[in-house]
């Protein structure tokens, strides 16, 4: 297959190496931290108006998460070797403390801290349910039922002290995707120290979004009323977030425009042409100003609730492409072009192989069908807390 | 009062067996010889040091080939080595009698280095080879160990002019 090269590049250049996976693993772990951080408004910043997805941004925080090492798993072959890099760590390696910072983040923040807050519940099921599913939630209550009024409270300080641990935790998980971009010296598009920033930041937005766009789709599907002034908190949250980001991305920008240093007039040009689209189109305007003015027009006008919902489902939606548009420019333009500054080459995306589009779209899907399991094994909805709490008489003592 | 955090207790001690397994399968699992020199295992060079080496080199090549040195000497191939084109020969070098090479597909082997591609310097020979040979093998006109036609023909000159001519 001829690739389509304009220009000189090097022979190494003219194919990419870092496919559409590499371009998934920043996205979903994005999605993972940005979830997470709005799990921990309500629990650290006690903003009580986004209570209702509260146990829903967990659960999707988990669902991401157990598939981010996916595409990097696919991309580099040899499963089997990962663990590896718990066994014979390199400390001079950031991918290879990156599985430390995943394992922690996996075991020690999102398994404990859903396990604590669920812990009522699993305890209520283990009585309520029969069969395999009972054994399910037996197991997760590691033998014990004591769900009385002081240790309920117990785990809620533990809790919020594994938020509070948490929240860094989630800032490190996706600042070092950004630090993985932003320290490769030798290419001028990912090399600045503001990358991991930028990174965060826009893993809050997309986070948020997607938490929210699940929330407004789960409760529609549920046939339940929608909590709007949940929504419109998370929505504001979202607006602010996003000018942060975009601020960050301006000004980021406008340092380079500044500073035009040798690699300016091809990267220049290749936003110019290569990215046009993908960037300047889908990234910045379908993605960025579009959303924030939608969501700045819910923040000044008084809008119906109906054109509310519908405005903050069009922005969400609009967001997530945006930040994913992102990350594609980010992971294939730093390899469109030239180290020689002199030439440009293409992106040839395959179908049905092993880091082709539908393998892509698969994995774009595996969190979805996770969550759902997740869902059912542990339903986050606030109704759901009610009914099982009044289901069923508190258990004391130990089994 | 330790009833109310039984369950954290209990937690406590899954994550405290879950360490020691992964601390025994470590040692279990972790060669003696790693980190001896550096960070990989040990035993690993000596290992690699007694397997047998796939190439002859073109020093044991050469040796017996020696008309085929002479050709190459001439041409722009001169410092291509054998088995850059040939593979790796060590097995035919250790038993020439019953090992044979095979003879490489020119069409393949030349459009390896010679297929037309723009991130190559614009001085090297390069050809498109759909274009410019259509599907027939390389060396129906070029000798691979001396590639440039007009040598040839210079050479078959020089052999045929009357003695006393330029040698």
């Amino acid at each position: 297959m001829q690739i389509p090269v304009e220009g000189f590049m090097y022979p190494n250049e003219v194919e990419l190496q870092w496919s559409v996976l590499i371009v998934l693993y920043p996205f979903i772990t994005g999605l993972v931290a940005g979830a997470f951080i709005l799990a921990s408004l309500e629990r650290v910043f006690r903003v009580e108006a986004v209570k209702p997805t509260y146990r829903l941004a967990l659960l999707t925080a988990l669902a991401f998460l157990l598939v981010a090492p996916l595409p990097l798993q696919l991309h580099l072959g040899h499963p089997e070797r990962s663990l590896e890099m718990y066994l014979t760590p390199h400390r001079s390696s950031a991918m290879a403390m990156f599985g430390f910072v995943y394992l922690w983040y996996l075991m020690a923040v999102l398994l404990l801290e859903i396990w604590l807050d669920y812990r009522r519940d699993i305890v209520l099921k283990s009585q309520s349910t029969s069969g395999v599913v009972r054994l399910i939630y037996r197991l997760l209550t590691f033998g014990s039922s004591n769900i009385s009024e002081r240790s309920l409270r117990i785990d809620d300080r533990v809790g919020y002290f594994i938020t509070l641990i948490g929240i860094p935790s989630a800032f490190l998980l996706h600042g070092y995707v950004g630090f993985i971009f932003g320290s490769i010296k030798a290419n001028p598009w990912w090399s600045t120290p503001l990358m991991p920033i930028v990174f965060i930041f826009s893993a809050m937005v997309s986070g948020i979004a997607a938490v929210m766009l699940l929330y407004m789709l789960s409760t529609r599907l549920r046939g339940k009323p929608l909590d709007i002034r949940c929504v419109d908190k998370i929505a504001q949250y979202l607006m602010y977030t996003f000018i942060i980001d975009f601020s960050l991305e301006m000004l980021d920008l406008i340092q380079r425009i500044y500073e035009a240093d040798e690699s300016f007039r091809s990267l220049d040009f290749m936003v110019h042409t290569r990215l046009w689209k993908s960037q300047v189109i889908v990234q910045i305007l379908l993605g960025t100003v579009t959303p924030i003015a939608l969501l700045g027009l819910t923040q000044i006008l008084k809008l119906s609730e109906i054109a509310r919902k519908r405005i903050y489902a069009l922005a969400g939606s609009l967001t997530v492409v945006g930040i994913f548009a992102m990350r594609w420019n980010v992971v294939i333009g730093g390899q469109l072009f030239s180290k020689s500054f002199l030439g440009y080459t293409t992106y040839k995306m395959s179908f049905a192989t092993r880091e082709g589009l539908l393998t892509a779209i698969v994995l774009m899907l595996l969190p979805f069908a996770i969550l759902w399991v997740l869902v059912k094994l542990l339903p986050p909805w606030p109704d759901a807390r009610a009914i099982s709490a009044s289901g069923t008489a508190p258990a004391h003592g130990t089994s | 009062m330790f009833k109310d955090i039984e369950h954290l207790i209990r937690l406590a001690v899954v994550i405290a067996i879950l360490l020691a397994v992964f601390v025994l399968l470590r040692a279990a699992v972790v060669p003696k010889s790693f980190g001896e020199y550096g960070h990989y295992r040990g035993t690993a060079i000596a290992e690699i040091a007694a397997r047998t080496p796939a190439f002859a080199g073109h020093d044991v090549c050469e040796a017996c080939h020696t008309d085929v040195v002479d050709q190459k000497r001439l041409g722009r191939h001169a410092n291509v080595p054998c088995e850059a084109c040939h593979g790796a020969q060590g097995k035919h070098a250790d038993d020439p009698s019953s090992v044979k090479p095979q003879l490489p597909d020119t069409a393949v082997i030349c459009a390896r280095c010679h297929e037309a591609n723009s991130a190559k310097p614009k001085g090297f020979p390069q050809v498109v080879s759909a274009d410019h040979s259509g599907g027939l093998a390389c060396n129906t006109c070029h000798k691979p160990h001396r590639p440039k036609i007009e040598d040839e023909k210079e050479t078959k000159a020089a052999n045929t002019k009357p003695a006393g001519g330029k040698k």
